[in-house]
């Protein structure tokens, strides 16, 4: 019978900070990075829902808070994280079907991402101080 | 020699024999997040400012009720799924990650449920 061995006697494969930095190895990570942030932003969208379930007063401070110039960073953040997440969520589904793996595409898909999450966040913010007026 | 079978010596460290569902879920709600993503972003950006009647107005609206609630319902489990793949990479005490992975589900049911009681009573609601 054959015995298998999971112990740790076998070389280790080296971690990430051997390798040298690459667009498309950052990308992975800030997808991961981007998503663990939308998990924990999710309590700012309950917070506010409740609020507009609550109570006038209640609502008004929430915007309130979220308007202050610390709120409106988290947001901003919170919107990048969003788009991004999405971008690279595309590009995850778009490898799905077998495509996008050459050389030169996963370069344009990573650079893509990266400048894409950043273009449409400013779109996005642009379109909302507009509304504002 | 081991009298362990293969399935015995992979089982409780990782996803054993569920990480076609894992895959599929992952991508399903990917893919419905996308959708309902974009509503909501268009539903915020063309709302910022406004005051509370019309702001409780419009998320109770029958439609916007519906979207936000597949949007939370999809999102939930969306994230559920992906944290709990973060857990499993690093994690590496049992204890600890059972009490993560314990932790990542009450949070994520407890969110869902959130949001989904205000969007509710916004709708039906006083």
């Amino acid at each position: 019978m054959v015995k298998y061995r999971t112990s740790a006697e076998r070389p280790l494969s080296p971690h990430l900070q051997i390798y040298r930095l690459t667009m498309t190895m950052m990308m992975s990570i800030a997808h991961r990075i981007s998503g663990a942030m939308l998990y924990f932003g999710t309590f700012l969208l309950a917070w506010w829902l409740i609020a507009a379930a609550s109570n006038e007063n209640y609502f008004n401070h929430v915007n309130a808070l979220f308007s202050t110039h610390i709120g409106r960073t988290i947001l901003l953040g919170y919107t990048w994280a969003l788009i991004h997440h999405m971008l690279g969520g595309m590009r995850h589904l778009l490898w799905d079907t077998g495509s996008g793996f050459g050389k030169k595409s996963i370069e344009i898909l990573a650079y893509g991402t990266f400048f894409g999450s950043i273009g449409l966040t400013i779109l996005i913010w642009f379109v909302g101080y507009w509304v504002r007026g | 020699m081991s009298m362990q079978t293969p399935l015995g010596r992979v089982r409780g460290l990782g996803p054993a024999r569920s990480g076609t569902s894992h895959f599929w879920w992952q991508r399903l709600t990917a893919v419905a997040n996308i959708v309902l993503t974009l509503f909501l972003l268009f539903s915020i950006v063309f709302h910022v400012g406004d005051d509370y009647a019309s702001v409780t107005a419009y998320l109770g609206s029958p439609f916007v009720g519906i979207g936000l609630m597949l949007f939370i319902l999809s999102v939930v489990f969306h994230m559920y799924l992906g944290f709990k793949v973060i857990i499993e990479d690093y994690v590496q005490h049992e204890g600890w990650k059972i009490l993560f992975l314990m932790g990542n589900t009450f949070f994520c049911i407890a969110i869902g449920f959130a949001c989904l009681f205000a969007v509710l009573k916004l709708s039906f609601g006083s």
